[in-house]
């Protein structure tokens, strides 16, 4: 019974969330805290702490946190699926239909004038993150060279992902060297 | 073989994608249209703007929209979303035993310090990636389009930015207005 209603829980939450990833924060936490009491708000801010340093779907990392946390291996799997099926099952009938209809001369005429809007959509929170990842005038140079690597150098994101964790690990044991002399 | 790369490639985005949607987008474009050509930039910009409409996480939509197209099976997505959800499922599972004593440690500290920025780029990448003749239309054989696409991309862009604008609320704009221009 327990696993039924997580399960749904979870499907409401992937149902209803539009945007994805911090959009679903204040929805999973209203109706995992709030409605059904399953964990605390204490603990849940933990959870979400923990689903955003692990890499993947912050959405699917907070179904397994909270899922383990409520009933086990068991609790995370059904949580993950209840999550991950709506979107699954919508965008699979598009993905079946939406060939069919991208040939049309009026859907190429809306998506035409939709696919600047989306690029401008990805750009925007790139100054709105700005603020949040702390970039400041000296590390500035971080997501600048990050970006052009990708962009004229066509360098694969997985390694400047790499590289950018494994730099500040070890700038982090140079500084702390340092100090200690 | 196809449904190797797919699993390898998703597997590999879900490992390495840091910083949520926007940013795993970039990794998605690496691995699915510029290495793996399964999409073409212009289907891939489409596929985010159903991605936006729609609800659920943009990595689950896209690995279950090229997991279909990649293979022509619905086992194609089944797989692509899969591997997608395996690397979070295993780390996620050793994080929660050792996250209590590991989350303030210095040397996890660090690392963050070193990857928040470089997501950063991630994303703006994807953004100057995208903004290609394909989308915008090319300067010199469509004018038109291109002048019209510039207009639209500032127009979001402010209306999203400064006046917090929904993002669902411009793509229908948009599509009104490329019906209207076009």
């Amino acid at each position: 019974m327990i696993f039924l209603q997580l399960f749904w829980s979870f499907f409401k939450i992937g149902s209803f969330t539009i945007g994805g990833g911090y959009a679903m924060v204040p929805i999973i936490e209203e109706e995992l805290v709030r409605k059904k009491g399953w964990i605390d708000s204490a603990e849940f801010i933990d959870m979400l702490a923990l689903s955003q340093s692990a890499p993947g779907i912050l959405a699917v990392n907070i179904s397994i946190a909270t899922g383990y946390r409520i009933k086990g291996l068991a609790g995370a799997i059904t949580a993950t699926l209840g999550t991950v099926l709506p979107s699954f099952i919508i965008i699979l009938l598009i993905a079946m239909f939406f060939q069919r209809f991208q040939d049309n001369a009026v859907v190429e005429r809306i998506f035409k004038g939709i696919r600047p809007a989306v690029v401008a959509l990805i750009a925007a929170p790139v100054f709105k993150l700005g603020k949040s990842a702390r970039i400041n005038r000296y590390n500035v140079w971080i997501p600048v060279v990050a970006a052009l690597l990708i962009w004229l150098l066509d360098f694969s994101p997985i390694w400047v992902v790499l590289i950018a964790g494994i730099g500040g690990y070890l700038y982090g044991v140079y500084k702390r060297r340092e100090a200690r002399k | 073989m196809i449904w190797l790369q797919l699993f390898y490639s998703f597997f590999k985005i879900g490992l390495f994608g840091f910083g949520g949607g926007y940013a795993m987008l970039s990794m998605i474009q690496g691995e699915v249209v510029t290495r793996h050509e399964w999409l073409t930039p212009q289907e891939f910009t489409d596929i985010i703007a159903i991605s936006q409409m729609t609800p659920g996480p943009i990595g689950i939509n896209s690995a279950t929209y090229i997991g279909y197209t990649a293979t022509g099976s619905v086992w194609g997505s089944v797989l692509a979303t899969l591997a997608l959800v395996l690397p979070s499922f295993i780390i996620m599972l050793i994080l929660y035993r050792f996250f209590m004593r590991y989350h303030n440690n210095q040397h996890v500290t660090d690392t963050f310090a070193g990857l928040r920025p470089a997501v950063i780029g991630l994303i703006a990448s994807a953004a100057l990636v995208l903004m290609n003749s394909e989308n915008f239309g090319s300067p010199t054989d469509d004018t038109r389009q291109f002048v019209a696409s510039l207009l639209i991309f500032g127009a979001v862009l402010v209306a999203n930015f400064f006046f917090r604008v929904n993002a669902i609320l411009l793509i229908v704009l948009a599509g009104v207005a490329g019906f209207l221009i076009y």
